[in-house]
This record gives structure tokens, C-alpha cells and sequence, in this order.
């Protein structure tokens, strides 16, 4: 399984659902599970059902189509909120329904936060700023999309999937938005905790 | 009860027009230049005609032959203060309330400058009147976001957060909707008269601010078992970001990921802060176009949403004359 989206990814090889110990929060977070389905039509929305019927709000699919694991199927990543209570009860749900979880949720990072910036993200040194995030103690840069439809020169934009320890969400926050000011940029915060 | 109303803009002109239908009357109309006064002649209780008021306004721009203190001195119950927001000094609406306070008259206001910047001096001026403000209309519009948080009592409110400006929301939404730049949203709002020709008021977050500070000093006030005791917020202490310079490409990128942007207002006893925010795309605070939505966390009866249309005439005279009732 070669697959760009492992090489910025900073979660540990963990193939177990166990949750991060002490934080069964009612609030809903944002979870990754990495399947693998059979290249037949219909295999992707069958993986999908277990998800939808046991209380899981899907954000995003990432079907790499273009990819084959070495049993030769078909990886795919699928982003959603839940509890971490139903989190458990989905990847269980996947695997009673035979569907293949390569990995589900993680073991150092319990907690995920997107965020945007925008502003001379370039100008401003992009990989500077992620190495930056990187470098601090609470979180760990996951994933970044950028769009910077007028090329260099002008304003461009950012999204940033962090991936926090346990209870420093807030913290890793923090340090991104120091960053933003001391760079100029302009930070759009998740509205976190309250997106019901 | 007998109304004075002072501003004859949108909400003032429906507050003349609506509020019979509320079994109140109207007995002065008042605009910057003009004024008109019951003249008494039909008895105690006979009003001003509302379809002569508007009429005049619209026709020659005034609202009747009287002059404008003629209306602040007439022998109203509730003086309606629907002037234009003005900051620092709130003046000339702080000083139509509390003239009617010191009348002992009861005042309620669609003006959020008073409210926003001079809560203390209101309070004061209450604490000697016999009369009493509201201020329904000054959050949300016809939204009532300000009664909910006094029924469930600011004591047990922990902050009151939403999309506050109509303007700022629609020109989210539409960036997200089309792929289009701010410019061009903008634009397309001006010609909907949904923004105004100088729009900094609503995509600056300055409007949402005012109504996000007047919940933190209901929110301050009413917790607090002494009032010299809470804090008083005005619009220097709310963090404020504007959606002026969000760039399309922002939006585009919070789609891919189910998600979008909306100018969302927090305010709790402490803080005030309005920013652009990231939400679900499907969320309930993720409403479309022109609405509002309030969410008031509580301690005990959990999460409030309430939405709605946060402007308009008839929207927020229907807040104002609400008020009214709560007088009687």
C-alpha cells in the first residue's frame, strides 16, 4: 500500500478502536477510519451505510481510486464526526459487515480540528508555518490543501487538519493563532465544541 | 398604551403602522426635522393617523407640521426610540430615553447604541424613574433572544453565540454558493438593498458586535446579585473581525471539506468576540441568506436555536411592540 496520504500523516499505526483512555466525551469529534473494498460497483455506498445508521455525520471520502492495496482492493479514507461511544459502535459495525478497517482512529492524537487561513500564505513562507505548527508540542499537521487561484501575488487560502492531544485542541489553537498574527495572516477558527 | 415614536425609518414607520394592531396607540411621530402630535380632540385615547403619517413621509420627507420636541413632550406611556445607531455618546437616542425616564415613562428601544454603549448610565437612569426600558428589537430582529435569556434567567446562561447580521451572512453565502469574490457578492447585495452603500457596518462585524455586546451586559447584569458588582461591556471591548477580505478560495476549501464560513458572535458574562467561523456546511448555525439564528447554551435546559429574520420593518417592529406588551 504506497499511498501519498500516509507520508504527511502523523498518526501511529494503530489498528485497534480502543479510545484515548479518560476522554468519553458526548461531544462529537472528527474521526478517519482507512478501509479497503473490492473494486465492484456498490462497495463503497455498502461501507458508507454502517457509518450513516449508527449516528455518524460523514464530512469527507477519499476514494483512491488510483491506489491498490497489496491484497489488490481499493483504499479508501472516510472522515466523519461521532461520539467516541458511537465511534466504537461504527467500527464494529464496519467489520460485522465485513468491510475491511485498516485503521481506525488513533492512539497519540484523540483529537482532530480544521482550520482555514488565508492571507500571503506563500509570501509568508508556507512550509515555514507548517513546520512551525508541527513543532509545537500539542499538535501535529495531518493534512493541508492550499488554493491559490491568483497565483503568488495575491491572497491565497489554507486548510489545515490538525491532529491534537487529548484536551490541547485549545492550545494547539492558540499557537496558530499566534502565528497568524505575527505573520499577518488571517485565521478562521473552527466554532469547536458546539457543532451539533 | 399610548406610544410616542421617535425615528421614522423602516421600523418606526411599521411601529405607527402595526401597533393598533397590538391594541396600542400611537400619540406622536417623531423624525429628525418634524413632528406630529395627537391633538386631543378625539378623546384621551384617539391617536395620530398612521396611514396620514406615512403618507407624508414618503410624499414630502416629513412626518407631520410640529417640531420634533413637541413629540419627546407629548403624553405618551412608552416612548419608542427608533432613531439611527449612533456610537460613543448614543446620542441623540440616550437622551429621548432618558428624558422618558425622567418622566417617569417607560422606554423601548430599537436603537442599539444606547444599549451597546452606555448600559451603566441607562441602568442608572432606571434606578431613579418609575419607568422601565426594554430592548427586544436592538438583537436579532424579530429573533426574541433577549426575553429568552431573561426567562431562562442570565444566571443560568452561559453564552449566547449566532449569526447576528444579515448582510455578512448573506454574502457568505452567496461566495459559497457561486464561487464568486467579496467584490462581486457585494455588488449583487447592493442591488438587492440587502447591503448598504457603505456596507462597513454590517461586513465589519461592528453590527453583530453591538448586539453581541448588549447580550453580554444582559448576560453580566443579570447574573450579578449586586449590580456594582457586574461588568459593563461597550463596543471597545468586543474582538472584532470582519468577512471583508475573506477570499473565495477560503470558501471553496471549507466546501471540499463539508463545511463553511459564517460571521458567528459569542457572547458570555466575559468576553465579547465576533469572527468569521468555521462550521458545518449542514450545521445549525450554518443558516442561509438574510436569516439569523440565536444559540443560548444553558446550564440546565441545554442548547437553545432560535431563527429567524434578524431585520426588516414589520420583523423588528414586531419585537418593539412585543416590548410594549411586556409593559403593561
Amino acid at each position: 500500500m504506497s499511498d501519498a496520504h500516509d507520508g504527511v500523516d502523523g498518526r501511529a499505526d494503530d489498528d485497534d478502536a480502543s479510545p484515548d483512555g479518560g476522554h468519553a466525551s458526548a461531544t462529537p469529534s472528527t474521526h478517519t477510519v482507512r478501509l479497503e473494498l473490492v473494486d465492484e460497483p456498490g462497495q463503497l455506498l455498502a461501507a458508507l451505510q454502517p457509518i450513516a445508521d449508527n449516528g455518524g455525520n460523514l464530512l469527507s471520502i477519499y476514494h483512491e481510486r488510483g491506489n491498490k492495496t497489496p491484497r489488490g482492493r481499493i483504499p479508501v479514507e472516510v472522515d466523519f464526526e461521532a461520539t467516541q461511544e458511537r465511534f466504537e459502535g461504527i467500527v464494529e459495525a464496519l467489520r460485522t459487515e465485513g468491510v475491511n478497517v485498516m485503521q481506525a482512529g488513533t492512539e497519540r492524537y484523540a483529537e482532530e480540528v480544521t482550520l482555514l487561513l488565508f492571507g500571503h500564505l506563500i509570501d509568508t513562507d508556507l512550509s515555514d508555518t507548517l513546520s512551525r505548527i508541527e513543532a509545537c508540542e500539542s499538535a501535529s499537521v495531518a493534512d493541508v490543501s492550499l488554493a491559490a487561484p491568483q497565483g503568488t501575488e495575491e491572497a491565497s487560502s489554507a486548510r489545515l487538519r490538525l491532529e491534537a492531544r487529548a484536551g490541547e485542541t485549545e492550545a494547539a489553537l492558540a499557537a496558530v493563532r499566534e502565528l497568524a498574527e505575527e505573520k499577518e495572516l488571517r485565521l478562521v477558527e473552527p466554532l469547536t465544541g458546539v457543532e451539533a | 398604551m399610548r406610544l410616542a415614536v421617535i425615528g421614522a425609518g423602516a421600523v418606526g414607520r411599521s411601529v405607527v403602522e402595526l401597533a393598533s394592531e397590538h391594541g396600542h396607540e400611537v400619540v406622536a411621530v417623531a423624525d429628525s426635522s418634524s413632528a406630529t402630535v395627537a391633538d386631543g380632540t378625539g378623546g384621551r385615547d384617539a391617536g395620530v393617523d398612521p396611514d396620514a403619517v406615512v403618507a407624508r413621509k414618503a410624499e414630502r420627507g416629513i412626518v407631520g407640521d410640529g417640531d420634533p420636541a413637541d413629540a419627546l413632550a407629548a403624553d405618551y406611556d412608552v416612548l419608542v426610540e427608533a432613531t439611527p445607531t449612533t456610537l460613543g455618546d448614543a446620542e441623540p437616542g440616550f437622551s429621548h430615553v432618558t428624558r422618558a425616564l425622567e418622566r417617569d415613562r417607560h422606554a423601548v428601544l430599537a436603537n442599539k447604541g444606547p444599549v451597546a454603549e452606555r448600559f451603566g448610565d441607562l441602568r442608572r437612569a432606571v434606578a431613579d424613574s418609575a419607568g422601565e426600558i426594554r430592548f427586544e428589537a436592538t438583537v436579532g430582529g424579530a429573533i426574541p433572544a433577549v426575553s429568552t435569556v431573561e426567562d431562562i434567567e442570565p444566571g443560568h446562561v452561559t453564552a449566547v453565540r449566532g449569526v447576528l447580521n444579515g448582510t455578512a451572512n448573506f454574502i457568505l453565502t452567496r461566495m459559497a454558493a457561486e464561487g464568486l469574490d467579496y467584490d462581486h457578492v457585494l455588488a449583487e447585495a447592493q442591488d438587492l438593498g440587502v447591503a448598504e452603500a457603505d456596507p462597513s457596518f454590517d461586513v465589519d462585524g461592528t453590527d453583530a458586535a453591538l448586539k453581541c455586546v448588549i447580550l453580554a451586559n444582559v448576560l453580566s447584569f443579570g447574573a450579578a446579585d449586586d449590580p456594582a458588582d457586574a461588568r459593563e461591556f461597550a463596543l471597545d471591548d468586543a474582538e472584532v473581525e470582519g468577512i471583508r477580505d475573506v477570499p473565495g478560495s477560503t470558501l471553496r476549501l471549507a466546501a471540499e471539506d463539508g463545511r463553511t464560513v459564517r460571521l458567528i458572535g459569542e457572547a458570555t458574562g466575559e468576553t465579547v468576540r465576533v469572527a468569521p467561523r468555521l462550521v458545518p456546511e449542514n450545521g445549525t448555525l450554518a443558516v442561509s441568506g438574510t436569516q439569523n439564528i440565536v444559540q443560548i447554551e444553558t446550564t440546565h435546559a441545554g442548547r437553545l436555536n432560535i431563527s429567524g429574520r434578524g431585520a426588516g420593518g414589520p420583523e423588528t417592529a414586531s419585537a418593539v411592540l412585543g416590548d410594549v406588551g411586556r409593559l403593561e
